[in-house]
Order: structure tokens, then C-alpha cells, then sequence
């Protein structure tokens, strides 16, 4: 066993449980003597949250809605207070109405579209201003993304686009914190059945497509995610910022469907 | 009991953590149980795990019960 992430305190926002990509993470950093808070929004996520952070090795859990700035500023005093200084942060955090994940992107509400960006985007940058200031000796900002804010993806909708919003945000992020040896990087991971996903319209097809369809004919798993949030997180990616890194089996680099993929029809 | 049943508990059970006696066919996930609207989705997914079954949006909505997951589930697993 090596000690990558020894004597490194993160936060961890946006596990909900144990099938949370945050979850494949934290537990790879667990292994590798992180120590981690984890904040969540309201109760119904203390409840799952809790009994998560235990089994590895936390009580520091610290509520906060990312849309409440009041709230955020809270939330790194508290980390301020209890540790001094962070070194890495993962957001794991989106959300959209699900009824607008479902049908066509030109239907969207104003308001639901003005949502979407605040919690799925805005909310990295509230963050990362937050935490680079408790990161004096530099540090490691990762969030999670998904290949939708790059092609059209069924029913992703609002949701590509504020992932798309993400996605530049986490290279102009990387590029004002550089010079303080932050690194911020994304990881696009390939779909995975969480409780996020299940908002979206179809999902099973969308996970389906792409176990047949990848070049490595399989979808990926929460500790598939973990071990390249190890990379980012720990100094092994010293020199990498401003990078979307597909932990996605591949499926980014195929233009069409593979030869040997059946024709699977919406179930 | 029926297989189904059995296994239906096991999981509301574990989930949830209510006593096993609490959980008829007759109880109800949030108003008997406990259960919010994360809960659902959860148990839904662990449903369709372990019994490789299928529960759409709009039949989900219609599960109230223990026994309308038991009910969904012998209708349409296998």
C-alpha cells in the first residue's frame, strides 16, 4: 500500500451514496491516508452521508447549499477553523429539474435553465474561490463532467450545456490559479447508474449503448472513476491542469456504432 | 411468503433499517416506514438489481407499498 495522499485534508462535496462517483473516490483516497470533510445540502442527504464519511474514518461533515454564498463562506470557515489550510477539493455536484431531462433542449424554462448553471456549474467556481484561498500550499480542485457537454447526448439537455459551462470554467479556473500551484482538472466519466443519473430519461438505453459501443466494450465503475481521482488529487499529476480526462472506456474517441454492437431498441 | 416477497423484505429491511415485522404488504415506504423521496429512488434501484427487472418513471410513481413493489415484480421479472 502506498500513502499518495498522506497528510492531505480535502473536501469532498456532493456524495450521496455508495454508488456516488464521489464515493469511488473518497474511498481510493481513504486508502491512500487522505483525510476528508464532506459537506451536503440539507438533511435527507446528512442521513446517508454520515454513516459514509464513518467508514472512512470522518465525522467532520459540514451542511451547505452551494447556491446560498452566505452558506459557502460558512462552510470554508468551518474547514479553516478545524484544519487551517485544504489541499484538494472535489465537486461532484449538479442538478436540473428531471422533467426538463427528458424531451427536447429548446423546451427549457428560463428558470430551470438559470438553476442548471448556478448548481451544475457556478457552483465550482463559489468553491474553488473559497478554497484557493485556504490552499497556501497549493492544491488539487477536481469536479465531474460528462461527454453530453460535448456532443449531443439524448434527453441530457440543460444539463450538457451547463456541463459544457463546466467544463471552460474548470480551463479559466486553472489558468487564474496556476500561478498559486493550484491545478483544477475534470474528469468526464463515462455513465454510471447513481442516483443523479436516475433523473435522466432513459438512462438504461444510454448505459447500454454504451457498454456495446466502446472500445473497451464495457461501461465504467465508481472505482474506475476513484483511481483517476487519485491522479488528479495526489502529486502523481503535478504538471496536469485545465485537463478533461475521460475515465469513459474509450467511448469518446468512436464515431459510430461498432461492428459487432447489436441494434438495441429503447426498452 | 412467496420468493419474492422474502427478498422484497430483505431489502426494505436493510435499507430502511425498520424492524422486520414492519414491513407487510400493506406498508406504506413513506407514510408506515419512513422513507423520503431519495429512499425510492434507492429501493427502486436496488429492486431492479437484484431481481434484473425494469421499473420505469411512471411505474415507480405507482409503488407505494410493499406489496405494489412485490406485485410489479412478479408481474414483470423473469
Amino acid at each position: 500500500m502506498t500513502s499518495l495522499m498522506k497528510g492531505k485534508r480535502g473536501l469532498i462535496m456532493g456524495l450521496a451514496n455508495d454508488k456516488s462517483l464521489a464515493w469511488g473516490i473518497a474511498k481510493k483516497l481513504h486508502e491512500h491516508g487522505a483525510e476528508m470533510a464532506f459537506s451536503y445540502p440539507g438533511e435527507a442527504l446528512a442521513k446517508r452521508v454520515g454513516p459514509l464519511a464513518a467508514q472512512v474514518g470522518s465525522d467532520f461533515l459540514i451542511e451547505c447549499d452551494v447556491s446560498d454564498m452566505d452558506a459557502m463562506d460558512a462552510a470554508f470557515a468551518q474547514i479553516e477553523e478545524r484544519w487551517g489550510k485544504l489541499d484538494f477539493l472535489v465537486h461532484a455536484i449538479g442538478f436540473s429539474d428531471k422533467n426538463e431531462l427528458r424531451g427536447k433542449y429548446v423546451d427549457t424554462s428560463l428558470d430551470n435553465f438559470l438553476k442548471t448553471m448556478n448548481i451544475s456549474a457556478y457552483s465550482l467556481v463559489a468553491a474553488s474561490k473559497r478554497a484557493a484561498k485556504l490552499m497556501t500550499d497549493g492544491g488539487s480542485i477536481i469536479t465531474l463532467t460528462y461527454y453530453g457537454a460535448e456532443k449531443v447526448v439524448p434527453h441530457y439537455n440543460v444539463m450538457g450545456v451547463a456541463k459544457a459551462a463546466l467544463e471552460t470554467s474548470v480551463q479559466y479556473l486553472a489558468n487564474d490559479l496556476g500561478p498559486d500551484n493550484i491545478r483544477v482538472n475534470a474528469i468526464s466519466a463515462g455513465p454510471i447508474k447513481t442516483l443523479a443519473a436516475s433523473g435522466i430519461g432513459d438512462f438504461r438505453y444510454i448505459l447500454k449503448w454504451n457498454e456495446l459501443n466502446s472500445p473497451m466494450r464495457r461501461n465504467v465503475t465508481i472505482e474506475d472513476v476513484g483511481g483517476s481521482g487519485l491522479y488528479f488529487l495526489s502529486d502523481l499529476s503535478s504538471g496536469v491542469t485545465g485537463e478533461v480526462h475521460h475515465v469513459d472506456a474509450g467511448y469518446h474517441v468512436v464515431g459510430m456504432k461498432q461492428e459487432d454492437a447489436p441494434d438495441i431498441a429503447l426498452g | 411468503m412467496s420468493d419474492t416477497a422474502d427478498r422484497v423484505k430483505k431489502i426494505v429491511v436493510e435499507h430502511l433499517g425498520v424492524e422486520e415485522d414492519k414491513v407487510t404488504p400493506d406498508a406504506s415506504f413513506i407514510d408506515d416506514l419512513g422513507a423520503d423521496s431519495l429512499d425510492i429512488v434507492e429501493l427502486v434501484m436496488a429492486f431492479e438489481e437484484e431481481f434484473g427487472v425494469e421499473i420505469p418513471d411512471d411505474a415507480a410513481e405507482k409503488i407505494n407499498t410493499v406489496g405494489d413493489a412485490i406485485k410489479f415484480i412478479d408481474d414483470n421479472a423473469g
